[in-house]
């Protein structure tokens, strides 16, 4: 018997979870002084009041879908992607060297060659970890939070070095050649005579994340390997007894997600910078720990989870420009949600079961009981 | 390369080992204890803000030291709750810890002190400062050993040396004692242990709360010690740099200290890299120095190079058979 109606599961420990965090968000910002409520509508403005606003949360949203998905197809395999971060960053190596060393005639061959140059190059760098797990059951999440240090090593080392252009002191690639720059929403919009701010980097590979939502959903749930990802995931000797392979399953799903973490890359690297600069990604590739989280690991509830963080980080930055609470306010918030989204799940989890279980009994001795029940 | 430059080096090496020793000693109980921690980094971080904030208000780097030691019991608690009382995933707590130590120090900070998120700078007794070992003046003449007296093993901080004693207390504590034995006990095979009749969660609280007092102190240091106040996200990365000698020394005590302190060489050399083009007669990369602990810690986790097995029950959470 399922103790819990599957919309409960789904829906109501989620938002309460959400809930429960806000609330002590709230606290946090009453005590350092600032009104939350003002707090509140502040973030809200700032995150929705224009289009410019728009633009720049949508852009953050493209980021967290990217990561999101991520760590959610290594979850679907019982894995936990920790390095989301190096492999986007490396994948943000793949989209500069497309975009530097290749001449391209056209925006649109470009961003499907940086597409693949970023997936690879995601892929390769969860590769090694992928591999130790499966052949040396090397912890895959140790693993991955070395690789994401030796990957920030590796990019310092190159964006200080070989990649930076003569005569530049910055620690970054050169601008990349104006044919590879990828339209933005005001262009896009633009075409079907719809306005939208022209400085906001909300960009079309807004597109490919919702894409790429389908197709995680898809290889999920409607494909061979995804039935082997889950029941791998589900249990491994299940999985080996049914004749799965879980090396296979494990280095498959994990560049899987690697290439997901990569692809990330193109929305930050050549959306918006068109260069590649010092730590890229920001942090997103972590931030993909909490919206996959909170989106359960499915591709629509990941695309939920990233617009809500995606309003959270321009939300929290515009509250950092108005008031004195500092932009890192975002990361509590975020940490809270991992918190009780993540570790604290049965925290909530555990009353509503006992309350749900408590009013079905209530009605029962009405009609005939099962015994089995 | 002459004496004086090979002191310096070491000076600074033993500087840079103890954060890590006392960070990778936390992680060892810990660990030991089947609870798996890589929020090691958000309880130093959080301490190293306390610890600052409070002797710069007090003046007293004791004070200061306990309230650091204070908050990182508290983020340890967390994980605790997390991941004993509510058998959640230990390494997504950690995640979380880290998130909220980062964050809240900054706004904590800004709250303060608005000073961007810092602490002021300390002076005089808000600091831990350099103490002398007995017979200094004396020896500091003699040849050879009178400078390595006086300029490596004398001249640190208290810190420094409780550190150092730490070593041998987590060897005795965990293979002499009895509360060691049902430690590790617990981490191996915790219900062997609930059917000695000892509590797993009694024994699992405890191991966390060792492993929150020394990532204070640890924090502390950085702060008080290392360097005169708390700046935004000072830790960098030190708590993952812990975790990884904590790995490279197979969880044993005596092994995390020459883990720590070959990590701490390499942190120090990075910081010197005229020395090694020198004696090496090649220019080493800065950036590869910075990435050979982790370098490492992936070929041992490999088990290419001897193998690192960590405890059994780490991060199971247990469940009483009903």
């Amino acid at each position: 018997m399922e103790k819990m109606p599957k919309w409960a599961d789904v829906i109501l420990i989620p938002v309460i979870s959400l809930l429960l965090a806000g609330i002590i968000s709230a606290l946090v910002i009453m005590a350092i002084g600032e009104d939350p409520v003002k707090a509140l509508w502040i973030m809200v403005d700032g995150a929705t009041g224009s289009a410019y606003n728009w633009g720049y949360t949508l852009y953050y949203t493209t980021n967290f879908i990217f990561t999101g998905l991520a760590v959610a197809v290594a979850f679907h395999a019982r894995m936990f992607n920790i390095g989301g971060d190096g492999q986007a960053s490396i994948g943000g190596l793949g989209v500069a060297l497309v975009c530097i060393y290749l001449p391209w005639p056209h925006w649109s061959l470009a961003l499907l060659a940086a597409a693949v140059g970023s997936a690879l190059f995601g892929a390769a760098f969860a590769l090694i970890p992928a591999w130790l797990q499966a052949k040396r059951g090397s912890h895959i999440v140790i693993t991955t939070i070395m690789f994401n240090f030796i990957g920030a090593a590796l990019l310092n080392y190159l964006l200080v070095g070989p990649l930076k252009p003569m005569g530049s002191m910055e620690p970054a690639t050169g601008k990349f050649p104006k044919v590879t720059s990828i339209p933005n929403f005001h262009d896009i919009l633009g075409m079907f005579g719809i306005p939208f701010s022209r400085g906001a980097p909300a960009n079309i590979s807004f597109f490919i994340a919702i894409a790429a939502c389908f197709a995680v959903w898809a290889l999920i749930w409607r494909t061979r390997l995804g039935y082997e990802i889950r029941a791998f995931g589900h249990s491994e000797p299940a999985a080996k007894y049914a004749g799965i392979n879980p090396t296979r399953i494990i280095v498959v799903s994990m560049l899987i997600s690697g290439a997901l973490a990569g692809m990330m890359s193109l929305n930050n690297v050549m959306g918006e910078a068109e260069r590649l600069v010092l730590n890229s990604t920001e942090g997103a590739g972590f931030i993909g720990i909490a919206v996959a989280l909170m989106g359960r690991s499915h591709p629509f509830g990941v695309f939920l989870a990233a617009l809500l963080f995606g309003a959270l980080y321009q939300g929290g930055a515009i509250l950092s420009q108005d008031t004195n609470i500092p932009v890192q306010l975002v990361l509590v918030i975020q940490a809270l949600v991992i918190l009780f989204t993540g570790a604290l799940d049965n925290m909530v989890r555990m009353p509503l079961e006992k309350l749900f279980l408590a009013l079905r009994r209530k009605p029962a001795p009405a009609p005939k009981p099962t015994p089995a029940e | 390369m002459d004496l004086i430059t090979i002191l310096q080096v070491l000076d600074a090496t033993v500087r840079l080992s103890v954060p890590l020793l006392l960070a990778c000693l936390a992680g060892l109980f810990s660990e030991r204890a089947g609870i798996f921690d890589i929020g090691l980094e958000g309880k130093m971080l959080v301490s190293a803000f306390m610890s600052a904030a409070v002797a710069a208000v007090t003046g007293s780097v004791w004070v200061g030291l306990l309230a650091g030691i204070g908050a990182s019991l508290v983020l340890a608690g967390i994980h605790g709750l997390a991941s004993i009382t509510f058998r959640g995933n230990q390494l997504i707590s950690g995640v979380a810890i880290n998130f909220l130590a980062s964050g809240m120090t900054v706004l904590m900070a800004q709250s303060w002190f608005q000073q961007g998120g810092r602490t002021p700078s300390l002076r005089g007794a808000a600091r831990f400062n350099d103490i002398n070992l007995p017979y200094v003046d004396q020896l500091k003449d003699v040849p050879v050993i009178g400078p390595i007296y006086a300029d490596l093993i004398s001249g640190h901080t208290i810190l420094v040396y409780v550190a150092l004693a730490c070593v041998p207390l987590t060897w005795w504590a965990l293979y002499r004692t009895r509360f060691g034995l049902r430690l590790r006990a617990v981490g191996e095979n915790p219900a062997a242990v609930d059917t000695a009749g000892v509590s797993v969660i009694g024994m699992r609280f405890a191991a966390v709360a060792i492993c929150g007092v020394l990532s204070g102190i640890a924090g502390a240091y950085l702060s008080t010690g290392l360097q005169a106040g708390f700046i935004k996200d000072m830790t960098a990365g030190r708590g993952y740099i812990a975790l990884a000698a904590l790995i490279f020394s197979k969880w044993r005590p005596w092994y995390a200290l020459m883990a720590t302190f070959l990590f701490g060489f390499l942190q120090a050399l990075a910081l010197r890299p005229d020395l090694l083009e020198k004696v090496l007669f090649v220019k080493v990369q800065v950036q590869l120095l910075d990435a050979l602990p982790y370098i490492l810690t992936v070929v041992i986790l490999a088990g290419f190079v001897g193998k690192a097995i960590p405890p059994r029950a780490g991060g199971e959470p247990y469940v009483k058979e009903r």
